[in-house]
């Protein structure tokens, strides 16, 4: 058995599964301190289902917490910068594109020291070692303790960046160190950006790992256990100490991938429609669909893979108006107040909710509430939220082939018609908790994004490495090695170069090493049953 | 009162560029960081009409050479610029008294505007394409017999090649592997000229060009067709003026090739509605574009793909599988469009087997 738990903005859900199956699904409110909501929500579950602690051999949390609380610049450390490179990429200095509320919380010190690589791996200087033990007595005197270090294509060679933190780390015993290299993806700035952001969650995230070992322990429940990562895949909860920021994009990403587990389809569109805005998703082999383009968090620039979400303005609470020039839906919303402000609950202000309730397609509130809504105002406002489901969907997809679409989260009891380009509609049962399921069936992968050069070898050459490489990261992240596949690749020629040089990106997932036991452990007791 | 680049336009001219970038040139983003720090620190960059130029100026470009891939890593320097620059200022015995884009494409359409901020001098209204192109001797400047070299090179550790060379293909064939040796990475003074000389050979008023572009991408979010407002944009324009949107679709396969130092390959785009397939085929700039094999625009006519919903120019490197994009094609300068400049940037330069024929002869057939 193992349980995975989605801690979002506003409830907490938690799933119990075995094998395939899922026993026990519950939702809770979502608590200031993070592990009460988790431990009620677990509770919850294994009470449902009459099962003891003891049966559980794995726990995987999906959290927004960190997302939040950078967004929110709350509980963020100072952080100190060591950007190896100098001669080269020294004009734009760190945190230089960073909004001000941002940078004055998070900019402890900034060293530009030399160092660094050029694309076809000769070095632009040797690491400057004097530099960087300069730094460590200016960064033990700022009483600075979170540093983050990045190199000139240190994705390429992360040796420099390695050899720094060594330097930094005997002078500061202290120090928690984040490298670039082990974050971000080609691309100093952005690389950076997601390394400092990184550093500056590091103290928080000890604590809230804490909280939730402490959570887990008081529920009996001593098993590993493991947070979902922007791509779907899990890591280690020691990992995450040093990683907070690759929990970034992990609460569309379960949704995502709860839906595909629990259809069974790998090619769809996934619509999560909450109370104020849905988040429209595409699942190609099971996976979302990775946006191409810089994503801004916080208004901070990064080049972390995130799944490619369209948000609407569409939700269970959205507002509905019948003006002169026709009607409109949303995108304001009464959001979590639906329940005191609908019409069918009593409220005075007319919903997408209500609507859905008008036209028979949902049956809760109070009926009544309803009499005087016109049916011109419930088709026409039917229309109009069926429209924007549509445009939507057309947005995101790919080719004209008419593809499932799957609905998950509170609001798929809007949806009532057939859509255009939507072969089947389809709400799983568990749908309000796809994204604890997403949790919970979480797998464990590797990566690897580097320029190969072309010279010798040739093209077929690079990329049999960069297979070989994402594979071998995602056994060493605890992979069972026989499950590894390359689930993505993609090349970008540089151009220029007349050596002739690709960028490579390749990602390899697998089952959780040991899930499989517990798998086949849940088969023989099946067939006990 | 002259007209003043100030901060509130970078991202403009960065945005308008990129889409006379035409696929290629270099994403700007480095470039408008650069800007926006110098005119911080230095203060706004005059915008000096070509006729405003006295005869015996002393005009330099200020440009990068490399790989887009290796910029986003080593980023870019001014200080490095501006050695480049005062190197060609020595070799030559003579101070720069305006600088010019050499082309008003992506990257080198903004480097230009951050060095004349550095430098505190006056910037042209004008470059040598008002497009991007892939090659140093595909430029206006060259077309009417000003000389590339001699040109400087500089990397980061300061160290300075200087190029004398018969013309400018050998110009360009000699640099690659310098700038390659230098790490992909190199910035870059060529065709130093004089007031006169820009005059006569300079593309004029392609910076303004660039900016109300930019503005009208940029303003037009949320506006109900931000494309069909750029079209409009173009159409304002004296150059650009017979812009067409050609096409809606959605990029259904994608080839790329890099050979030579340059990226090769083909984007095909289907209807949205299922009727009709194009073609365009980019040497990293797009070159032609066809509908079902029959001709829509070909270089150096401009074409451009972008983002269907924002009107956001995709350059090459970001066109993915999936993407619905527009496909807007206009008029390329009159300049460009002589015999003599076809003979330096037309189809054969690229080895199509086309002729050139205007874009407004193309879509009025």
């Amino acid at each position: 058995m193992r349980i995975g738990v989605d801690v979002g903005g506003t409830n907490t859900d938690a799933v119990l599964m075995e094998g395939t199956r899922v026993h026990a699904a519950m939702k809770s409110p979502t608590t200031a301190d993070v592990s009460s909501g988790i431990r009620a929500a677990i509770t919850a579950c294994l009470e449902q289902s009459g099962t003891r602690a003891s049966a559980v051999r794995f726990v995987m949390i999906g959290t927004t917490h960190f997302t939040n609380a950078f967004v929110q610049a709350r509980g963020l450390a100072r952080v100190a910068v060591v950007r190896i490179g100098f001669p080269a990429a020294r004009d734009i200095p760190p945190f230089f594109t960073w909004p001000d509320h941002l940078a004055a919380q998070v900019r402890g010190a900034v060293f530009m020291v030399g160092g660094g690589y050029q694309f076809d791996g000769r070095e632009i200087g040797p690491l400057d070692e004097d530099a960087v033990a300069r730094a460590a007595g200016e960064i033990a005197a700022a009483g600075l303790r979170d540093i983050a270090i990045s190199g000139v294509f240190s994705g390429l060679n992360d040796a420099q960046e390695k050899r720094a933190a060594e330097i930094l780390q005997a002078a500061l015993p202290e120090a928690q160190i984040t490298l670039s290299s082990q974050i971000g993806r080609t691309g100093l700035l952005e690389r950076e950006n997601a390394a400092i952001m990184n550093a500056s969650l590091r103290p928080m995230a000890a604590h809230v790992v804490a909280a939730f070992e402490n959570a887990l322990h008081d529920l009996g429940l001593n098993v590993p256990f493991f947070i979902s990562q922007n791509d779907g895949t899990l890591m280690r909860a020691e990992q995450v100490r040093r990683y907070p920021v690759l929990t970034f994009a992990a609460g569309p990403t379960n949704s995502l991938r709860g839906a595909a587990f629990l259809t069974g389809h790998k090619q769809a569109l996934v619509a999560d429609i909450g109370g104020t805005t849905t988040d429209i998703g595409m699942l190609t082999n099971g996976f979302p669909r990775q946006t191409s383009v810089h994503v801004d968090v916080g208004g901070v620039r990064t080049n972390f893979r995130m799944p490619d979400i369209l948000s609407i303005g569409l939700g269970g609470g959205s507002r509905v108006r019948a003006t002169a020039e026709g009607i409109t839906v949303g995108p304001d919303s009464v959001g979590y107040r639906l329940l005191e402000e609908g019409l069918v609950f009593g409220g005075d202000t007319l919903t997408t909710s209500d609507i859905a309730v008008a036209s028979g397609q949902a049956d809760f509130g109070d009926r009544q509430a309803l009499a005087t809504l016109s049916a011109d105002t419930v088709s026409g406002a039917l229309d109009v939220m069926h429209q924007m489901m549509e445009d939507a969907l057309d947005r995101m997809k790919t080719t004209a082939t008419a593809l499932p679409l799957i609905l998950v989260g509170g609001g798929a009891i809007l949806i009532s018609r057939p859509l255009a380009g939507i072969s089947e509609t389809v709400t799983p049962d568990h749908a309000a908790v796809a994204n604890a399921v997403g949790a919970a069936i979480g797998q464990v992968g590797g990566e690897v994004d580097k320029v190969f050069s072309t010279a010798d070898g040739g093209r077929d050459a690079a990329v049999a490495a960069a297979r070989a490489a994402a594979i071998r990261n995602a056994v060493d992240n605890g992979a069972d090695p026989a499950s590894v596949e390359v689930v993505e690749l993609e090349e970008i020629p540089l151009q220029y170069l007349p050596s002739g040089a690709v960028r490579i990106f390749c990602r390899a997932v697998g089952e959780l090493a040991g899930l499989s036991e517990a798998a086949s452990e849940a088969a023989s007791e099946a067939t006990h049953a | 009162m002259p007209k003043l680049i100030t901060l509130e336009d970078i991202d403009a001219l960065a945005t308008g560029s990129a889409f006379l970038g035409t696929g290629g040139g270099g994403d700007p983003y480095i470039g408008s960081l650069l800007a926006k720090q110098a005119i911080r620190q230095y203060g706004p960059v005059t915008l000096l009409a070509p006729d405003e130029v006295p005869d015996d100026a002393h005009v330099f470009i200020a440009a990068g050479m490399g790989a887009p891939t290796v910029m986003i890593e080593k980023l870019m320097s001014l200080e490095d610029a501006d050695r480049a620059v005062r190197g060609l200022e020595r070799y030559l015995g003579r101070t720069a008294t305006a600088i010019i884009s050499a082309e008003m494409g992506g990257l080198n359409s903004v480097v230009p505007v951050a060095y004349a901020a550095m430098r505190g001098l006056p910037i042209i209204d004008a470059d040598g394409m008002g497009r991007a192109f892939p090659s140093l001797d595909m430029v206006s400047f060259n077309v009417y017999g000003v000389s590339c070299t001699p040109m400087t090179l500089m990397d980061e550790h300061g160290q300075l090649v200087i190029l004398e060379t018969r013309n400018a293909r050998a110009a360009e064939e000699m640099a690659r592997p310098v700038v390659a040796q230098m790490g992909a990475q190199a910035m870059m003074c060529c065709y130093p000229m004089t007031g006169a000389q820009a005059r006569q050979t300079a593309v004029p008023g392609t910076l303004s060009a660039a900016l109300a572009i930019g503005k009208a991408i940029l303003e037009g979010d949320g506006a109900i067709s931000p494309v069909d407002r750029l079209v409009a944009a173009l159409r304002a324009q004296p150059y650009y003026r017979h812009a067409h949107r050609l096409f809606d679709g959605k990029i259904v396969d994608l080839d790329r090739l890099t050979t030579r130092g340059w990226v090769f390959g083909t984007c095909v785009i289907d209807a949205l509605d299922g009727a009709g397939q194009v073609t365009i085929e980019f040497q990293n700039e797009h070159l032609v574009a066809r509908r079902d094999g029959q001709l829509l625009a070909i270089v150096p006519d401009l074409i451009a793909v972008v983002d269907r919903e924002t009107a956001r120019p995709i350059p090459t490197e970001g066109l993915r599988y999936g993407q619905r994009v527009a496909v807007i094609a206009c008029s390329a300068p009159p300049i460009l469009r002589t015999p003599e400049a076809l003979a330096h940037m037309g189809p054969a330069n690229f080895q199509l087997r086309d002729d050139f024929v205007p874009i407004e002869q193309l879509a009025g057939a």
